[in-house]
């Protein structure tokens, strides 16, 4: 029953499809409701929409984006980006997201998060946490609201939002985002065995053993942009998914 | 004439049922227009959010007596998550009476052995494949739905369980009575089971 979810995660920059290298260069793929029309058709059973703008020019989420999202979703919904108060969660919930990803707003002070649960129930709250290594290869919290990492234990952080009422955390590696070349696996497994609650994983995703390593390291979501997004070595936008019996075979 | 009405009493996004029934050939109409929901051949009761504002939302809408009578009448009605609890003649969570089409009460789930709530997640069925929303199931190695609730439907009759799902206890995931129809789990969410399921709805004669 509990196979690890596959999720694709879809950046929205001013109304479009983005992919980014490493927190930058983003690259335009399109429109977003084609792409969730195609994710309709391979069965995905999650799929993640993150808001890369919304934080960054301190504004709300743009409800009505989102809206027309969850509308043309027919597989459950996360959504991140602009989130700062219980009422932009509240509404987000009204208009069709199952679940809504938190990050900056609580990297100084946890309680949306307890605020949110308290309200919504602990499952439909995710923290995500962006990880950069820095000069020394250690793993340190980035906010890309600011573009500046943060002295903050990655584990300690991810604890102190699971105690706080987080459902899930989800670890992004800031380094490893579009580059295809595998997941932080040490990190996972630090950090998978220092949480109790299920741990999603972002950032490195090159090929299906990739999978298969951050499931046997803990993860119980993996999430992939490019791996989802491109194709072949010139990376060509085509939106693939693994097929059922290829997940099977990896995730079983 | 639409293919069926979903009917608009203010309780959450509808648009991705109508998608959905567009998706596998069918148009919809969402709306609270009385004559509209009258002429309906088939009608979806979705929902999501509180029972007692549903109940009063549905009442100052003149839609209670109404839902009554196109049930009484025979026409296939199917209720979504809340919509499926409204069926009931109680629940736990208000104190305003259901509509009482399917003989039952809405419980909560109890916080005890460590059970999360609300379920939320994907979760599977044992279906009853006498109950024509699973008609051609049988041919699936899994059947699974996704979920988002606090509270579950007990029905007074075991005979008016169309299928039953596991989550601490086993509670009905959807129910059956005649034609009215009662799913707990959100079949515009769960793709090609949702799929299937909207269109056995959708060939159930009317």
């Amino acid at each position: 029953m509990l196979k690890s979810r596959v999720i694709p995660v879809l950046l929205l920059k001013n109304n479009g499809l983005v992919k980014t290298i490493a927190f930058n260069k983003s690259k335009y793929l399109g429109d977003p409701i084609n792409a969730i029309k195609i994710f309709n058709d391979k069965q995905v059973d999650e799929l993640i929409f993150l808001d890369i703008q919304a934080s960054k020019e301190d504004r709300t989420p743009d409800f009505e984006l989102v809206k027309k999202i969850a509308s043309e979703c027919f597989m459950p919904l996360a959504y991140g980006g602009g989130i700062s108060r219980v009422e932009h969660i509240q509404k987000l919930f009204s208009i069709g997201v199952e679940k809504i990803i938190i990050n900056s707003a609580v990297l100084e002070n946890q309680s949306l998060i307890s605020e949110a649960a308290e309200i919504f129930g602990n499952q439909s709250i995710v923290v995500c946490i962006d990880v950069k290594k820095n000069f020394w290869g250690k793993n340190q919290i980035f906010c890309h609201v600011n573009n500046k990492t943060i002295d903050l234990d990655v584990l300690e952080h991810a604890i102190s939002c699971q105690n706080a009422g987080a459902g899930e955390i989800m670890i992004n590696s800031v380094d490893r985002d579009g580059i295809m070349k595998g997941f932080d696996l040490e990190l996972i497994a630090k950090i998978s065995s220092g949480i109790s609650i299920p741990l999603i994983v972002c950032g490195g995703a090159g090929s299906i053993e990739d999978f298969k390593n951050a499931k046997d390291r803990g993860a119980s979501g993996i999430a992939a942009g490019s791996f989802f997004v491109y194709h072949g070595p010139h990376k060509a936008v085509l939106i693939s998914y693994p097929s059922p019996e290829t997940l099977e075979e990896y995730l079983s | 004439m639409e293919d069926v009405v979903i009917i608009d009493y203010g309780m959450g996004n509808l648009g991705s049922i109508s998608n959905i029934l567009k998706k596998i050939g069918y148009s919809s109409t969402i709306t609270n227009d009385l004559q509209i929901i009258n002429n309906a051949k088939k009608l979806i009761l979705p929902g999501v959010g509180k029972f007692d504002k549903a109940i009063s939302n549905l009442e100052s809408l003149h839609l209670i007596d109404l839902i009554r009578s196109k049930s009484s009448r025979g026409t296939p009605i199917l209720g979504i998550c809340l919509g499926m609890q409204l069926l009931a003649k109680s629940s736990e969570e208000g104190v305003l009476p259901g509509l009482g089409l399917i003989d039952g009460r809405v419980l909560k789930f109890s916080n005890d052995d460590d059970l999360k709530v609300p379920h939320m997640g994907w979760n599977l069925l044992k279906y009853n494949s006498n109950c024509p929303l699973y008609l051609n199931f049988d041919i699936l190695k899994e059947v699974k739905f996704y979920f988002v609730h606090s509270y579950y439907f007990e029905a007074e009759n075991p005979m008016y369980i169309a299928s039953e799902s596991n989550y601490g206890i086993s509670f009905s995931s959807s129910v059956w009575k005649d034609n009215v129809y009662g799913v707990q789990f959100h079949p515009e969410k769960s793709h090609k089971f949702g799929m299937m399921l909207l269109k056995n709805f959708m060939n159930i004669p009317c």
